[in-house]
């Protein structure tokens, strides 16, 4: 056994993501989306219980962020295209 | 106006003075004009290839436009290009059909509307488009009714705050009847 180098150089590429670092969808605070109506689109994009829904919902209120899904890229990439369609501020992240 | 309710049997209504679905119409009509795909005003196959092919993947520079049609990605233009190439025509055309199934659902003269569940969720995207819209072009923040409150009497943005703060009432009640 040997002990991993501290650094390593590893090849960047927005096509290979590292399989350890899963894909994120974020959704970021906004003045204007109402409260009721963020909880609303997570229960009803990603079937959410209400419970989970409004957590999410108050950690982008008051943490001005929140992971609200992860998984492969192409599933995060549709999950910002449904929540711009709801006009909530989704980006895609890799973890 | 009444607010929303919810129907039995699924579906949701309201009713609305002539003057708010007047309004309503208004509003909604403007967010079109902003979204509607470029290519959509092409008057021949030329002239839609040129607008295809001159599509940039560009961030758009209204703060409006930018708002309803946001990056994909954070901090990474060029990842944030590429989802726009593959995903803003098709947002634009979605938008754009929400707000014309609003129109269409939306009797001029005011009065009773009834909605399905799918109109409802089309109502709910372009009503909050239309919030979207005003709220950004109005530079609100979280504390919307001191701005309001802030304003001088004679301020010709008063009128467009208390709007505002109607469509808020309006998507808040029908968020509920749909819950």
């Amino acid at each position: 056994m040997s002990v991993a180098p501290a650094e390593v150089d590893l090849p960047r590429s927005a096509d290979k993501p590292t399989p350890d670092k899963p894909w994120v969808t974020i959704v970021w605070n906004d003045p204007i989306n109402l409260m009721s109506y963020v909880t609303y689109v997570f229960q009803h994009v990603f079937g959410y219980p209400k419970k989970k829904a409004e957590k999410l919902m108050l950690d982008v209120h008051h943490k001005g962020k929140a992971v609200v899904a992860s998984g492969a890229r192409e599933a995060m990439e549709h999950n910002v295209e449904v929540l711009h369609g709801y006009g909530l501020w989704a980006t895609v992240h890799q973890d | 106006m009444d607010p929303f309710r919810a129907v039995r049997g699924g579906g949701v209504k309201a009713a609305l003075a002539a003057a708010e679905a007047s309004l309503l119409r208004s509003l909604v009509s403007q967010v079109m004009d902003l979204i509607e795909p470029e290519a959509a005003r092409a008057t021949d196959l030329d002239e839609l290839e040129a607008i295809l092919q001159a599509q940039v993947a560009e961030t758009p520079e209204d703060p409006v436009l930018a708002r309803l049609l946001p990056d994909g990605y954070r901090d990474d233009p060029d990842a944030a290009g590429e989802f726009r190439k593959y995903t803003e025509l098709a947002l634009r055309a979605a938008k754009h059909e929400a707000a014309q199934l609003m129109l269409d659902t939306l009797p001029e003269e005011g009065g009773k509307i009834q909605l399905t569940a799918d109109q409802a969720q089309a109502w709910l995207k372009a009503l909050n488009d239309v919030r979207l819209a005003l709220g950004t072009k109005l530079g609100v923040s979280e504390d919307f009714e001191q701005q309001w409150d802030g304003l001088a009497a004679k301020d010709p943005r008063r009128t467009a705050f208390e709007v505002y703060a109607w469509l808020g009432a309006v998507q808040e009640s029908l968020v509920r009847a749909l819950w």
